[in-house]
């Protein structure tokens, strides 16, 4: 027996995209959040250390800390919020979930996805070898440490320097874990200038530009990693009994692709326009699932964007007119939201958010559509591998609603 | 250590099964059924931890072997016997069958020798199709595809299931599993024979060598130099599980000298995979995958089906054939010595396992070990394996058994929706998990697209009972 439960919004996810969309709807609608975890909170419960919550609580604090304030104020908000339980298949508006106390089908006016994003694993990026134990990304590597307090290893190579690899190299740090070198396939590592220095005077981690690690050594448990500096064509064996495979991020997707909902390319993440609409009529998005990754609380403002949306919705429940796709080139690999329709509302914080795959310094980001130009803008602040990169929206004011796809790129 | 390593030895042993790979623990499930004392001694601490881990899994019809070889006859008796036991106990097969894909005109010219060698080995249900039949079938196949030869019986099966529904239900019949003890030396008496190992020695009337890679090693103790194993490596990926509309059947190349060659399967537990390589090796250890072996595959793939290439990997792995200078299994009874040699059991064995272990039990009954058969009222009911098979419904799905038990809808592996209380049902199992791997082979957990991202510390403690350190 599956019990029936109706609701005008079902959330799926409770990291801070769903709990904000949840907080936000919760006065002027009936809302279900269901979250797989336990816990609501989502990634930043495990991930502990500063930096959360500047663009939406105005305040800084710790991961925790962060998820227990985002899910105070959604338990505070009126709306219902049901942990252990997850959505493990729909067929349009109608949610198969499991739960502890049964099997629930849920059904819905409108639904709104904020199921995340996660890092490839060792295998998804296709590196050979043995396969021993201490392998790790940085999710579970933070699990293992903040949530369960299980010890992991001595000697550790971090794989990536992006900003996410550095919040690696705490946890190894509070875990009592030497890093003791971490590869980045560019040129430069790629974080923050200002990061990666702190980080390499505080921790004295070495970091190996232009290098990869192209097999991993170990029977039983690891031993080493073998890396290939690509400038110089040499390999070498660096000892190490444990590996955290950082970055590389994939949206959590599952059930968007079930759904056969049209995906951006370059991220996987389901194509939305800027009022966080997917293809689907009463379909909506948030979050690192639409940007993988981006931090904490811009994902939390995609919630208000969506719950704005969302309320619209529930309002005419009119179809959405048809889009134009934005397609990212060159450099640019994906950007989001990659539809534009018209009487859409300015994206969260005006702009677009993309990923690229070179650095530049001074990029201006041009849009072309049926062979002109129909826009460009300069921004002030770089492009960089490795973390977002916000385009202002205004290089899609012209945009043509019934012109063939838009070409957004970079120069300079 | 497992619990069941330091039961009490019946000792001395009618039988000692070395070996608990798929083949040797259905052999100590066959002689279990009879009036005996069964040991089944393995080096390593879990069941199938070995090559009958690392296969295609692929339930064959035997259609391509060598007609009138003992392989030929035993892959034919064993699909069925398999399949039979499979239905019966809960190891998960799907009937997908599978198609031959002519890329070329030499390969389209041997079809019609292939069908007449299947029905040679027993096999008449082939049949050729044109290339818009093959791509009405699948239509994700690459270009350029001339034709095909359907094989309706070819099915893909759970490997971890079938070895672990054996040695469960040898155990429960009484045999003594010993794990984690390799055996290094044999010393034939005349009555008795004495295994030595790091644990001990065995003592035991009769030995079957049953132990895959090592299984020319174990020959020569007891005298013998008639094979060599080779190990031949097979490197596999394994595709996210969104791949798996992608392909409704086994496709296979056309074979050729050096074997079956790299196919794309349907896995059981709902992946698609790309493999296996064949490259002979020294190291008979040497499980790693290699970036070799990966270009090779890619560059396969891209024949086969262009669009998975694409696709998300959720694993790759290799595993050892144990090859000899021989086309055939080396299967060969001593009775001077009460020794029986399953050697050389290469690429089939998964399939052939249940025939070879009837085969097993005839020889040994030929060469003297007297086979009481255990009257039927007093046998035990087969085990119910838990099933870990996508098709059909797994405990997160099944509302009586989470009403029940509320466990079964506490999901801890969201990727592969393995639920509390499967896991506590495998770690409380006749014959337990000992590490990650074990427990995913048993429950899936986490072996899928994550790899432990949200799952593998809560996994970890699951098995170290809630202690912190592991
Ligand atoms: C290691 C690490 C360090 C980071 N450091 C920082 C930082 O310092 N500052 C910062 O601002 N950001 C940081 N971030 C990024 C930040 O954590 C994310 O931007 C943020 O968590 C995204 O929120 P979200 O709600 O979109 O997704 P998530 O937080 O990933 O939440 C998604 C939720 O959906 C649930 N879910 C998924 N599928 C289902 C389903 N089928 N059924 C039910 N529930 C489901 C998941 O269990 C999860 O709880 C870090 C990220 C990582 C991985
Ligand atoms: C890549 C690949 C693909 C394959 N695909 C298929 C397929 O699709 N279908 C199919 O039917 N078959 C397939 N096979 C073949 C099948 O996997 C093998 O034939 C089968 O697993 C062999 O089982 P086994 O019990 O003989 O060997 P193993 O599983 O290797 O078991 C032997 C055991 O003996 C133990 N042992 C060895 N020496 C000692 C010692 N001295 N003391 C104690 N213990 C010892 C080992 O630890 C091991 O557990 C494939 C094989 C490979 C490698």
């Amino acid at each position: 027996m599956r019990e029936l439960r109706k609701t005008q919004v079902a959330i799926i996810g409770g990291g801070p995209a769903g709990l904000t969309t949840a907080t936000s709807l919760a006065g002027v609608a009936d809302v279900l959040l269901l979250e797989r975890e336990a816990e609501l909170g989502g990634i930043p419960r495990h991930s502990n250390h500063w930096g959360y919550g500047w663009r939406d609580l105005r305040t800084v604090l710790t991961g925790p800390a962060y998820a227990r304030r985002l899910a105070g104020k959604a338990a505070e908000s009126g709306a219902h919020l049901l942990t252990s339980a997850m959505v493990t298949g729909w067929d349009e508006r109608r949610l198969e979930v499991t739960t502890p106390t049964g099997l629930l089908t849920v059904e819905a006016d409108a639904i709104v996805l904020a199921t995340g994003a996660r890092e490839r694993p060792r295998a998804a990026r296709r590196i050979p070898g043995d396969r021993p134990a201490g392998v790790y990304t940085t999710g579970e590597l933070q699990n293992q440490v903040h949530l369960f307090g299980h010890r992991i290893g001595q000697r550790a190579v971090v794989v990536g320097s992006e900003l996410v690899s550095w919040s690696a190299v705490l946890t190894l740090r509070h875990a009592g874990v030497k890093t003791v070198l971490m590869t980045s396939a560019r040129p430069a590592a790629e974080t923050y200038a200002a990061v990666a220095l702190a980080g390499r005077v505080a921790f004295g981690v070495p970091v190996a530009t232009h290098t990869t690690v192209t097999r991993v050594i170990g029977k039983g448990r690891v031993e080493g990693v073998e890396v290939l500096d690509h400038s110089t064509g040499q390999t070498r064996v660096v000892a190490c009994d444990t590996v955290i495979f950082t970055a590389d991020w994939i949206p959590d997707h599952e059930l968007a692709a079930q759904l056969g909902l049209p995906l951006q390319p370059g991220s996987l993440a389901p194509l939305v326009d800027a009022a966080l609409r997917t293809e689907l009529p009463g379909v909506f998005a948030a979050g690192n699932l639409l940007h993988p990754v981006d931090t904490a609380d811009n994902a939390a403002l995609d919630g208000r964007q969506v719950a704005a949306s969302v309320r619209g919705w529930l309002a005419d429940q009119a179809a959405p007119a048809a889009g134009v796709r934005v397609e990212p080139t060159g450099p640019l690999l994906w950007v989001a939201p990659g539809l534009v329709r018209p009487g859409t509302p300015q994206p969260v914080r005006g702009r677009l958010v993309g990923w690229v795959s070179e650095y530049r310094r001074f990029p201006t980001v041009v849009a072309r559509q049926d062979g002109k130009q129909i826009g460009s803008v300069r921004t002030p602040w770089p492009a960089a591998p490795g973390r977002i990169f916000r385009i202002p929206n205004a290089v899609l004011a012209e945009v043509n609603p019934a012109g063939s796809p838009v070409q957004l790129s970079l120069a300079g | 250590m497992n619990s069941v390593t330091s039961a009490p030895t019946p000792e001395p042993f009618d039988v000692v099964v070395i070996g608990a790979g798929v083949v040797g623990s259905a052999v100590a499930r066959q002689l279990s059924g009879y009036r005996l004392r069964v040991g089944l001694v393995d080096a390593r601490p879990d069941v199938g931890d070995v090559t009958s881990k690392a296969n295609t899994a692929i339930l064959h019809t035997g259609f391509d072997a060598k007609p009138g070889s003992l392989e030929s006859r035993l892959v034919h008796d064993g699909y069925r016997l398999l399949g039979d036991y499979a239905a019966q106990v809960g190891i998960p097969v799907e009937r997908t069958g599978a198609l031959l894909v002519a890329w070329n005109s030499e390969q389209f010219e041997a079809l019609p020798g292939l069908a007449a060698k299947a029905q040679a080995n027993g096999y008449a249900e082939t049949f050729q199709i044109d290339a818009d039949e093959v791509y009405q079938r699948e239509p994700r196949l690459g270009p350029g595809a001339l034709g095909g030869l359907v094989v309706p019986g070819e099915s893909i099966i759970c490997p971890w299931t079938t070895t672990l529904a054996y040695a469960t239900e040898a155990k429960a019949r009484g045999a003594v599993l010993l794990l984690g003890r390799r055996v290094t030396g044999i010393e034939v008496g005349a009555e008795l024979t004495t295994l030595a190992t790091e644990a001990g020695p065995i003592s035991t009337r009769w030995v079957v060598n049953a132990a895959g890679l090592g299984s020319d090693h174990l020959d020569q103790a007891f005298g013998y130099q008639r094979f060599t194993v080779t190990p031949r490596r097979g490197e596999l990926f394994v595709f996210d599980k969104l791949t798996r509309p992608m392909v409704s059947e086994i496709l296979l190349p056309v074979p050729s000298a050096k074997g079956k060659g790299v196919l794309i399967s349907p896995t059981i537990y709902g992946n698609v995979m790309l493999g296996p390589t064949a490259e002979d090796l020294t190291d008979r250890t040497d499980t790693s995958t290699s970036a070799g072996g990966f270009a090779e595959l890619l560059a396969k793939g891209a024949t086969i089906m262009p669009e998975l290439l694409a696709q998300e990997v959720t694993a790759s792995y290799a595993g050892l054939r144990a090859a000899t200078e021989h086309s055939d299994y080396v299967v060969d009874v001593d009775p001077a010595q009460r020794y029986l040699c399953l050697g050389g059991i290469r690429s089939t064995g998964l399939t052939s396992s249940m025939a070879l272990a009837v085969h097993a039990a005839e020889l040994l009954a030929g060469a003297g070990l007297e086979l009481a058969e255990i009257p039927e009222a007093e046998m035990l009911a087969p085990p119910r394996m838990a099933w870990i098979g996508q098709v059909g419904t797994r405990p997160f799905a099944d509302a009586d058994k989470i009403a029940a038990d509320p466990a079964y809808g506490e999901i801890v592996c969201f990727c592969e929706r393995v639920t509390r209380g499967e896991i506590r049902d495998a770690l409380a199992s006749p014959i337990p998990p000992i590490d990650r791997g074990g427990l995913g082979r048993r429950t899936r957990a986490t072996n899928g697209r994550c790899q432990g991202f949200f799952c593998g510390a809560r996994v970890d403690e699951l098995l170290n009972g809630g202690k912190a350190d592991a």
